[in-house]
């Protein structure tokens, strides 16, 4: 039995998401109250009930969501702006005592992942052992927004308020990451990966031991763009050109292989719109003009990275 | 071949910059149809890839009432306050040193920062500052390059510090796939060479920090108008 589990948390998100979609209902100067309001209560629903809905029925609501997103119901409200004076003289007032409650996040996440795991009375676990650091991350943002509360003598009413600004900002991308997820899985289903494999091993000549590492690194990064997950690409890319060339056919050292073919992967995350969680959604969040300028700055460094780690695959792989 | 209608969709969608959420949804059920399963099937996989998939969403959903209530009492411009102070600091070297720190300490298990903790409220509004108080104000082309940049460092650390330590997903991962197959793979050997990469992803995003600095200084002689934001 586990006291306190994920779930637990995914509640907690959800009553902020419930709270958030009831104060754009009421807001009468929002431009789309209604599409806006129900776009997020859908959401709320999704995080607060996930487990107990049938999943055709999860489903429908995204769907639902989707369609709200796309006729442009779902949009950012009046915010009452605050000047920048007034922050400047609030960080005057609060001076460091504003980081605390900032620093309180890293710092609690890491005790609790070291810690909370291994806490039981017989049976009886304190946290749901697989998910400990998501679990004191979780604890962590809970002493953070009380401590925030203290310091800045705000209410939990403007806490809600100004997470409600944040959420508005990143808008329907925040549910960007889930979907590109659910599509990776119906990909995985489809056999999608097997077919992109055979199409890559059929144009190249793997039987030579260079275009081997060529096509599996590279197979790697486009895999990973497509799927926007390394992870996902790992599995089908080494078992469709890694293991049957590198591995079998030319005798490579299947550690380097791996290691590296991962990291040629990450390259590949950074070069796609697919990671929104990495590429995109930080671009709405710090409020950039064009969304992909993260991926823009990104370019430069993914291509070098990527051929140091071709020809350290090449110069290594096939020796050790 | 059928079933990479998907792709062909994305790639179509991305390109017309439709609604990126559609076009998602269109490839997947299209994929799915294309493979056979039924609209209810599809349906059914959304539904439960998006629920799995909560983890991706929950850290940001559960930051944003701290991190908002932070920001609207000035927690930005206090640090833009004491990066001010930081004679040495540029934009490029607070982006550098961020990155430094958020790979060093992953790469020994240690997973702080993330875009909505770290990056939006301290990052970028430190490296802004260091660049404001070089320059002036900048023009709206510089903010939004160092703000890309912020985003980028927090990538780079964050995936290529993650491989060295064990007892991380990516490489319980690869160990998992190789079980799976029958060969014997140790986690050591993996985590080992994941190093040099390691350092060849740093190297690179110095170079990159450093052409950050300059980049910024020539953005002011090409755009003398200054934007405030």
């Amino acid at each position: 039995m586990k006291l306190l589990t994920v779930e637990a948390f995914y509640t907690v998100a959800g009553a902020f998401l419930f709270v958030v979609a009831i104060r754009i209902a009421r807001d009468a100067q929002h431009p789309r109250r209604w599409g806006s309001a129900l776009f997020w209560m859908l959401l709320a629903l999704t995080f607060a009930g996930g487990k107990q809905l049938p999943s055709a029925w999860v489903g429908c609501l995204v769907v639902i969501m989707i369609i709200l997103a796309a006729t442009g119901q779902v949009v950012r409200g009046p915010q009452a702006a605050i000047s920048r004076e007034e922050r400047t003289r609030e960080a005057e007032r609060l001076g460091n005592r504003l980081f605390w409650p900032a620093l309180f996040i890293p710092v609690i996440a890491v005790l609790g992942t070291l810690v909370l795991g291994h806490v039981h009375v017989g049976e009886v676990w304190l946290v749901e052992t697989t998910q400990v650091s998501l679990i004191a991350l979780g604890l962590g943002v809970v002493v953070a927004l009380f401590a925030a509360v203290r310091v800045t003598r705000a209410s939990y009413r403007a806490a809600a308020d100004e997470g409600g600004r944040l959420l508005q900002i990143t808008g329907w991308a925040l549910i960007l990451p889930q979907m590109l997820a659910a599509l990776g899985g119906i990909f995985a289903k489809a056999g999608v990966g097997e077919v992109v494999a055979g199409l890559v091993t059929h144009a190249l000549p793997t039987q030579v031991p260079v275009v081997a590492v060529v096509a599996y690194c590279g197979g790697m990064v486009l895999f990973t763009m497509i799927m926007g997950n390394a992870f996902a690409a790992f599995a089908v890319i080494t078992g469709g050109i890694g293991l049957p060339f590198i591995v079998t056919q030319h005798h490579g050292n299947p550690a380097i292989m791996a290691a590296i073919g991962m990291l040629s992967g990450y390259c590949g995350t950074l070069l796609t719109p697919m990671a929104a969680n990495y590429n995109l959604v930080p671009a709405m969040l710090l409020e950039l003009d064009d969304p992909h300028a993260v991926i823009k700055a990104q370019v430069p460094l993914a291509l070098t990275i990527f051929a140091a780690n071709v020809g350290l695959m090449w110069a290594c792989v096939y020796r050790f | 071949m059928i079933k990479l209608i998907g792709i062909l969709l994305i790639v179509v969608g991305f390109s017309l910059r439709l609604n990126t959420l559609l076009v998602v949804l269109a490839a997947g059920i299209a994929t799915g149809l294309a493979a056979g399963f039924s609209l209810h099937e599809i349906l059914t996989m959304v539904g439960k890839y998006f629920v799995d998939s909560r983890t991706m969403t929950l850290p940001l959903l559960l930051m944003y009432p701290v991190v908002g209530l932070l920001e609207r009492h000035g927690l930005k411009e206090r640090a833009e306050t004491l990066i001010r102070r930081t004679k040495a600091a540029t934009a490029g070297r607070v982006v550098l040193l961020y990155t430094a720190v958020r790979q060093i300490s992953i790469s020994l298990g240690v997973n702080i920062g993330g875009h909505a903790g770290m990056v939006r409220p301290l990052v970028a509004p430190m490296a802004e500052a260091a660049a404001r108080a070089k320059h002036g104000e900048l023009p709206q082309v510089s903010v939004e390059r160092i703000r890309a940049h912020a985003a980028a460092g927090e990538n780079i650390g964050n995936f290529f510090g993650e491989d060295i330590f064990v007892a991380v997903g990516a490489i319980l991962l690869m160990k998992g796939f190789f079980d799976a197959q029958g060969i014997p793979v140790s986690v050591w050997a993996m985590a080992l060479w994941g190093i040099p990469t390691a350092f060849i992803a740093f190297a690179a995003m110095a170079w990159r920090c450093a052409r950050l600095d300059r980049r910024v200084a020539r953005d002011l002689v090409e755009n003398p108008t200054t934007t405030v934001r």
